[in-house]
């Protein structure tokens, strides 16, 4: 029997199930790991993803034809079991685990071990082949517990309140801002979310999420921006709608904040490292719950990654997808990023760039 | 070390310089003097000997962190700074400690230079189980002598000011020779510095030097300036900056990055100079009867050589060519008018008449103009163009212009078109994008023309152009060696220098100084770019 998941043109196809996932051109069956950009596109004839991811999903891509599945639950299609598994790494996302003929292969899509409060823990699933991302693949990376995040990041936010001076957090609009608005301390002070965080919010909100109550900027009073923690999206950073906080102290959340050339290159006051993806012991730790002998690694360090799990003793190789983000091909070493498909991916998110706010979705490091 | 690592991160994380001041003055109100005195050695650009080889800690990391060497590396391409690549692949310390700065220095680092591989090992071990990340990258830092932080001695100065409630200028001038490495930082080096302004200042002073006036770049017209008659012009040379101080019937000579060089210059060290005086000036290498200085070149054989032959001595000798007098008889002369010091300055090195102490000669015209005219021969003479001082200015502290100006007025520098032929990626905020260059020039004709390299240069460039360029360089690799690409040739660069010497050590023959980009040709095709006979033909108009 061939491999039961393979790379085609339009992205990760199931072979005997003839179904794609995540696919980055439009197929007639797509199941769907989660809402950001670049995994979610439009256009496909019909989509499979978990239930708590629905309503984001709709959000973004419009009236599709959609199916939903609860964690756990199987379904069959042209013979393969399939079903999803929480990832861990924004709401709704989901790890697809496809039977076939005895044989067990996982997609990962985009995962993150330490669990939050925004979504479902990532689940361990068992598999001969797992397919794994590997955006912070690298021994470099190591998140700190996300309390102690929080915690900086609320000790930053009533600082600056005490001071007088408005705090802005650029987040993504999808998954990260709501991580943090989970965690902050809203007696310190009122938080205001830009208009693209907002309906996310919403969707969180319905899913039984605990976000602290939110407003938009146009719904507060002036003097009261002095103590407010704003939410934003990156594209925001340096654009006119900034000038009404007057003299605020900025802030990155992102994974890539660990590096102090990242944190410069950004020019922002303060970066907190905080990331949607699992670190380099995530990595290791799920890559071995799942006791796969083989494991194909995609978008991120795909070659250290592969290279690490050969020595030792696994079957590894790589997939080149077109996920991943601008965002990363900036920040990524040059020796663990691959150079073929990085053009077409930057190409990719600038169009969808363009097209509306939302794209920063694309950008979920 | 955790006070000492949160104001490394408070330095770090703003660019606002009145929350660098803050953190400044936090730290050095909270901290016990023997804890400030390392940390403002530091901050003032200290930089203590390696105390561990660079190779030990690296293999005693990967070992910690249970990783391979190719690993190691590829996590530092993309790093980009060895102690933060240390500091973020060893896994989460199992035991915490706060120890002091100066405990750490004294105790801890400071010992195990020279100690024993396995002594070293179960150091490392030991205190990177007990410290975060943050502290693990300060560790290695200070061990490895590659401590850099953001913010200027300046604003030290001006933090210590504000916390001792004295002039920031007179702490300028006690931080002067903190940072020598001879002096070991102590508590009661440290009250001094703030303590008030005291009678006997001056006696404190020992061998110090005083804060450097430095220049400004001037740009433009000098006719701007008014008058030329106000102005006292001498030539710029390009050697060492330095103060040649007498005191307590010894010499010190020190650059203007405040190391003591005496050991480096025998010679100068061996003039005869009256008690309490404290020369500025240039060292230069000058052949008794030439006309003008050796290239720099030659002065970096003398201070790269580790022991001075009388060979090199005789063959390379040492001057210092004088152009202000900053004491005389223990008298702190920098309040005088520029023109006055200029007076006493002449009448002193005429009564010394020693060849070693040269006095740096006035040129004189009546027009800028003529002062144009006579700059353009700078070459000829191995200067980097003139220096213009205000009649009336005094000495003042740094690059300052509150008591008066000096301005540099340079001949613009040598320039040639070169073929970009190796990339590799720069460090800091410039990790993981390919930022340093090496830069070719043709040499041959026809079949076997080729591109031979012959500079490196790294700055000049926005951020805008490093982005495109970075990218050009990536979709033109030809070859990976580590972390550098050759790549096709397609793009030129205007490359400028400040100087250009013979250079056996160099595959192009050539040595030139300063290489830095003035800008990209995107309008010149890589087969235009310039030859290296023409390189060498600068080469003629500098020894000429």
């Amino acid at each position: 029997m061939g491999d039961m998941v393979v790379v085609r043109k339009e992205g990760l196809y199931c072979v005997p199930g003839d179904f794609y996932i995540d696919p980055w051109r439009p197929v007639p069956r797509a199941v769907i790991t989660h809402a950001h950009g670049d995994h979610a596109r439009t256009g496909s004839g019909h989509y499979l993803a978990a239930a708590p991811g629905i309503g984001v999903l709709k959000s973004r891509l419009g009236d599709i034809s959609v199916d939903s599945l609860q964690y756990g639950e199987r379904v069959t299609h042209n013979g393969v079991t399939v079903s999803l598994h929480p990832a861990g790494h924004v709401l709704g996302s989901a790890q697809v685990r496809m039977e076939y003929g005895g044989e067990v292969w996982v997609a990962s899509g985009d995962y993150k071990v330490e669990p939050d409060k925004t979504c479902d823990p990532f689940e361990p699933v068992r598999c001969d082949t797992f397919i794994t991302e590997s955006t912070f693949g690298l021994p470099i990376y190591r998140w700190q517990a996300e309390q102690d995040l929080m915690d900086e990041i609320n000790n930053w936010w009533r600082k600056n309140a005490d001071e007088g001076r408005c705090s802005v957090v650029f987040a993504y609009s999808f998954g990260k801002a709501q991580r943090i608005l989970s965690g902050l301390d809203a007696s310190i002070g009122p938080i205001v979310c830009h208009g693209s965080v907002e309906p996310l919010n919403r969707a969180y909100r319905a899913e039984g999420v605990g976000i602290p109550p939110t407003v938009l900027v146009s719904d507060i009073d002036k003097a009261a921006l002095r103590r407010a923690l704003v939410v934003a999206p990156p594209s925001a950073s340096g654009s006119p709608w900034m000038k009404r906080f007057g003299d605020y102290s900025d802030s990155f959340a992102s994974g890539w904040m660990l590096l102090r050339g990242a944190r410069r290159r950004r020019g922002v006051d303060r970066g907190f490292v905080l990331s949607d993806h699992a670190d380099w012991p995530g990595l290791m730790s799920a890559i071995k719950a799942t006791e796969a002998e083989r494991v194909i690694v995609t978008h991120g360090s795909i070659p250290t990654l592969v290279r690490w799990l050969c020595q030792n003793g696994l079957d590894a190789s790589g997939f080149d997808t077109e996920y991943g983000d601008e965002e990363e091909d900036a920040s990524a070493p040059p020796a663990a990023s691959s150079t073929e498909p990085a053009a077409s991916r930057e190409e990719a998110a600038k169009e969808e760039d363009n097209v509306q706010e939302s794209a920063e979705g694309n950008a979920n490091a | 070390m955790r006070e000492f690592a949160r104001l490394y991160a408070d330095l770090d994380e703003t660019t606002s310089t009145t929350r660098k001041l803050e953190a400044l003055q936090a730290y050095f109100s909270s901290a016990t003097p023997e804890n400030a005195a390392w940390a403002v050695y530091f901050l003032a650009g200290g930089k203590p000997r390696q105390a561990v080889p660079t190779k030990l800690l690296r293999q005693f990391a990967i070992e910690y962190a249970a990783l391979d060497e190719w690993l190691f590396d590829e996590s530092y391409h993309a790093v980009g700074d060895f102690a933060e690549t240390i500091a973020h692949i060893l896994p989460p310390p199992t035991e915490r400690s706060d120890i002091g700065l100066a405990v750490w220095m004294e105790e801890r680092i400071a010992p195990l230079r020279g100690a024993e591989p396995a002594r070293v090992r179960e150091a490392l071990f030991s205190y990177w189980n007990e410290l975060d990340w943050r502290e693990r990258f300060l560790l290695v830092k200070l061990i490895g002598g590659g401590f850099r932080v953001g913010v200027s001695k300046l604003l030290v100065t001006r933090a210590l000011a504000a916390i001792a409630a004295v002039d920031s200028k007179l702490i300028a001038q006690r931080l002067m020779g903190w940072t020598d490495g001879r002096v070991k930082p102590t508590a009661a080096g440290f009250l001094q510095l703030i303590a008030e302004q005291s009678e006997d200042e001056h006696k404190l002073r020992g061998g110090q030097p005083y804060p450097f006036f430095l220049s400004h770049q001037l740009s433009g017209d000098p006719a701007q300036l008014g008058a030329p008659g106000d102005w006292i012009v001498e030539w710029k040379y390009d050697g060492i900056r330095a103060q040649l101080v007498r005191r307590g019937g010894q010499s010190f000579l020190w650059s203007r990055g405040e190391d003591l060089i005496t050991e480096r210059f025998p010679e100068l060290a061996a003039a005869r100079l009256p008690d309490g005086m404290v020369l500025d000036g240039e060292v230069l290498i000058w052949q008794p009867g030439s006309a003008a200085p050796a290239p720099f070149a030659d002065l970096q054989k003398r201070i790269g050589r580790k022991t001075l032959s009388a060979k090199l001595l005789a063959e390379l000798p040492a001057v210092i060519c004088c152009y202000d007098l900053l004491e005389l008889d223990g008298v702190d002369l920098r309040r005088l008018p520029q023109h006055e010091r200029r007076a006493l300055l002449e009448a002193e090195i005429a009564k010394l008449d020693q060849p070693q102490l040269r006095l740096s000669p006035v040129v004189v015209a009546d027009s800028w103009e003529a002062l144009a005219t006579l700059r353009a021969g700078s070459r000829e003479r191995s200067v980097e163009g003139m220096m213009l001082k205000s009649r009336v200015a005094q000495y003042g502290v740094g690059r300052t212009k509150d008591v008066g100006t000096w301005w540099k007025w340079k001949i613009d520098p040598y320039a040639i078109d070169a073929v970009l032929l190796y990339a590799q990626p720069g460090s800091g905020r410039r990790a993981s994008l390919y930022t340093d260059y090496t830069f070719a020039v043709w040499d041959g004709e026809g079949e076997e023309r080729k591109l031979v390299p012959f500079a490196k240069a790294y700055s000049g460039l926005t951020d805008a152009e490093i982005a495109q360029v970075d990218n050009a360089i990536r979709r033109t690799t030809i070859e990976k060696f580590g972390p550098v690409r050759s790549v096709k040739p397609t793009m030129v660069f205007e490359i400028g220098f400040e100087g250009i010497a013979l250079s056996p050590r160099h595959k192009a023959g050539i040595a030139v100084r300063f290489p830095r980009i003035l800008r990209r040709r995107t309008d010149k095709p890589v087969d235009e770019a310039d030859t290296l006979d023409t390189l060498k033909g600068l080469l003629g108009a500098a020894t000429a």
